[in-house]
């Protein structure tokens, strides 16, 4: 070993064992990369995680760093301990919004590598918790030139800090029978639209989109997205008898009754003797369980669209928050439907851009203002499919009731009257 | 100025189109698809309503990749797939092929490359993780190194498919808990107040943001030693650490008191029941580099637990829900006290009121 390489020996151990090690791979970079650059910065930085390893503290820092014409999109990280590592004391990370379901072709991951070798560490991940694919460790000079060179080709920058994030959509219809939706239209319209919302950071805090195609919820977009869409259905399950027989042959009754039947959370299916399978649509919440065990002999219905939760998030600040329930279901079929998806998204921004307190969560601010003040305000009617149940305290105000109740019941009737025209 | 007017403006384009980078059977059976099956653990295969079907191989890396290591998988793609490939939720990567015959021997070049086929249906699946040491700046532990020691060991639950249903896990280096909610999830648990360096507070915190950042109102304006700095009232905090992002100066990190606590039950699903979040089973469990054997034997004993008791398709919020948390306490031998009571807002819900009692 011609060059003076810092010890690593607990480092070292990572090395060991059989699931592929990315120290390893650091290693490697230090050992094999015919680049200078990247050596001394691979060697540097496993100098510096050795460091953390050994006194169990992080010696990264923030700063301020950004390309031209962007306040966001740069992770800045600089060293506490630069004087030790000089060449990885700047070592920021650049957050490449992916295409919508993270699909690559390997020519354009080469190509991203080519480029990141130029000028980054050579180190990357497909994709970080938000969504970025995350490229890490750049110096601040060859920030603005790795990203020129990228954006040439298709790659803009994600979100950072208090703006809309970057968005992540499940497979979806590209892959999955379960898909209720065109995840990759929604996220791409909802992402798009709001561009200057990513790059520019002038909101409370961060905001992020996440699309499912079915309430599997693959990406997880209720428990941490701002805004989460799932795809549903509304009319009747499909339900093919002659499978539901095959999956009763192959697996057995009991199969059926122990893991179908009796799993379903509100009891909307029975199984009768002659082997059909009978589903009470009307109480079926679209939980997807029975859809996943015989997904042969069931698929969703065909009248598509999407449920809206808002407010998910983690911890910080007042504990976890699931969304909660703003759109029961809304059809996402033509380009108006797509118009008054994007214009709920933007009230509900310019709201909370207006109301929400520095550094408070969508869903903090709901939590703080009720979201029965939210709904007010944001002109969304109530609708039982918000709550578990209606309120069990009678400490609250009242005498806005009666109103509230005739503005109700009239809507009811012009939507039964709409239904009937419809028909 | 005049150094501005030379840069290059930005191409705003913000989220690329994923159907130029989609393999064309997906392109063409877009929405069309009917059913699926699970040929062998990491293998999957999508059949359209056209006929047409596409098989999926699923492979588990580092996560961490560095450019040879992305070379490979691509060079992998192109010798044995289709040069088509995309990334799950949990960073496993997914090559889509367009016959049978190209599956059997991508796994073999996956595996005799050091990657791990496997991840689907009910196996566990690789830990979500995030940044820690290695490029956070407020990190109580690592991320890449907790999981690569974990996965060394479960290293065949992932490449099978033995569980009553999925696991998924995940991994967080501070309280604000980047890495989500899991069936299983590690993540650190500080015990101890900030320690503050009073001589560096007043020029590099903006005080009144620290303080409102506190979740407990423990933090208050104080002159410390002449200066003016933050303090904090050791009995109302509860050492989350949300003061150390924006105020540096306010170590919460220590490397005999920042611990690991186990959280499970965490489910995104909507099947069977509503999403649920993860509860706390276990705490004080030392952040120990470099392979954090304690954390790992419980997180093994947990799986075994559910492993032999579950139920098929039960997740493992579904599974303590059928037996109930004494029997799981019992049953996995962690010990249960009165830290494990919820007392944060609204967690008079997570108390018992009634007299179901399993006797």
């Amino acid at each position: 070993m011609a060059k003076n390489h810092h010890p690593t020996p607990m480092l070292d151990e990572l090395e060991n064992g059989p699931w592929p090690s990315f120290i390893s791979g650091i290693k490697n970079l230090r050992d094999r990369h015919p680049d200078d650059r990247i050596q001394g910065m691979s060697n540097d930085l496993l100098g510096q995680l050795e460091h953390s390893y050994e006194t169990r503290k992080g010696y990264w820092k923030g700063g301020t760093v950004s390309v031209f014409g962007y306040g966001s999109g740069i992770i800045p990280r600089f060293s506490e301990v630069g004087h030790a590592f000089p060449s990885s004391k700047e070592f920021h990370t650049v957050r490449v919004q992916p295409p919508a379901g993270n699909f690559y072709t390997t020519d354009i991951l080469r190509q991203l590598a080519d480029s990141w070798e130029k000028y980054g560490s050579g180190l990357v991940t497909f994709h970080g918790q938000t969504g970025n694919a995350m490229f890490i460790g750049v110096d601040t000079d060859n920030t603005q030139a790795f990203f020129d060179e990228i954006n040439e080709y298709g790659f803009d920058l994600g979100g950072a800090g208090p703006c809309v994030r970057t968005g992540m959509s499940c497979v979806g219809a590209a892959r999955c029978e379960q898909s209720c939706a065109n995840e990759q239209r929604i996220h791409r319209t909802l992402l798009n639209r709001f561009t200057d919302d990513v790059h520019r950071p002038s909101l409370p805090y961060k905001f992020k989109f996440k699309v499912s195609g079915c309430p599997n919820d693959c990406v997880n977009a209720i428990e941490r997205s701002d805004f989460a869409v799932i795809g549903t259905w509304r009319d009747e399950m499909k339900i093919d008898q002659d499978k539901v027989r095959e999956f009763i042959q192959e697996k057995g009754r009991a199969e059926v009754i122990d893991n179908v039947t009796t799993r379903c959370p509100t009891g909307c299916m029975t199984l009768h003797d002659d082997d059909t399978l009978e589903v009470e649509d009307k109480d079926c919440v679209r939980c997807m369980h029975c859809l996943n065990v015989m997904h042969t002999a069931l698929s969703p219905g065909d009248e598509r669209g999407v449920t809206i939760l808002l407010g998910g998030k983690r911890t910080l600040k007042i504990g976890d928050l699931m969304g909660t329930v703003i759109v029961p279901f809304m059809k996402l079929d033509t380009d108006e439907d797509y118009a008054q998806l994007t214009e709920l998204a933007e009230n509900i921004i310019d709201f909370w851009a207006e109301n929400g307190l520095e550094h408070e969560r969508c869903g903090e601010m709901i939590e703080r203002i009720g979201l029965m003040n939210f709904l007010k305000e944001l002109g969304i009617p109530a609708d039982p499919n918000m709550v578990n149940h209606p309120r069990q305290s009678s400490y609250v105000r009242l005498d806005g009731f009666d109103e509230a109740a005739e503005e109700q019941l009239r809507r009811r009737m012009e939507q039964r009257e709409q239904a009937a025209a419809g028909q | 100025m005049a150094q501005a007017q030379e840069m290059r403006s930005p191409i705003e384009s913000g989220c690329p189109d994923g159907f130029q980078y989609m393999h064309p059977v997906m392109r063409r059976n877009f929405g069309m698809w009917d059913h699926h099956d699970h040929p062998a653990p990491g293998v999957l295969y999508h059949e359209s309503e056209t006929g047409e079907g596409i098989w999926t191989v699923r492979a588990g890396t580092q996560r961490i990749l560095d450019v040879f290591t992305l070379r490979t998988l691509c060079d992998i793609g192109d010798q044995y797939g289709d040069g088509y490939v995309r990334f799950t939720t949990r960073s496993n990567i997914e090559y889509m092929v367009d016959s049978e015959a190209k599956v059997e021997p991508l796994v073999k070049a996956l595996e005799d490359a050091g990657f791990v086929v496997g991840g689907t249906q009910n196996s566990v699946t690789m830990i979500s993780h995030t940044q820690g040491w290695l490029h956070c700046d407020i990190p109580g532990t690592d991320a890449s190194g907790v999981v690569k020691a974990m996965m060394d060991e479960l290293i065949d639950e992932f490449r099978n498919t033995n569980m009553p249903n999925r696991v998924h896990m995940t991994t967080s280096c501070c309280q604000i808990n980047c890495g989500g909610q899991g069936d299983i999830a590690i993540n650190v648990q500080h015990t101890k107040p900030p320690k503050i360096n009073h001589d560096l507070v007043a020029n590099v915190c903006e005080r009144p943001s620290v303080v409102a950042r506190c979740p407990v109102a423990a933090i208050r304006p104080a002159v410390v030693n002449g200066k003016p700095s933050l303090e904090v009232d050791e009995q109302k905090c509860m050492c989350c650490g949300a003061c150390f992002p924006p105020c540096p100066p306010m170590q919460i990190n220590d490397a005999e008191h920042t611990k690991l606590s186990i959280w499970v039950g965490g489910n995104h699903s909507n099947a069977r029941g509503k999403p649920t979040f993860q509860k706390l089973v276990a705490s004080g469990i030392p952040n120990n580099p470099p392979r954090w054997p304690e954390a790992t034997a419980i997180v093994k004993r947990i799986l075994r637990t559910y492993q032999e008791d579950g139920r098929d398709w039960e997740r493992i919020n579904d599974w303590i829900e059928r037996i109930g948390w004494p029997e799981f306490f019992n049953k996995t031998g962690l010990p249960f006290t009165r830290y494990h009571v919820d007392n944060w807002r609204g967690s008079r819900n997570s108390l018992n009121a009634s007299a179901h009692i399993r006797q």
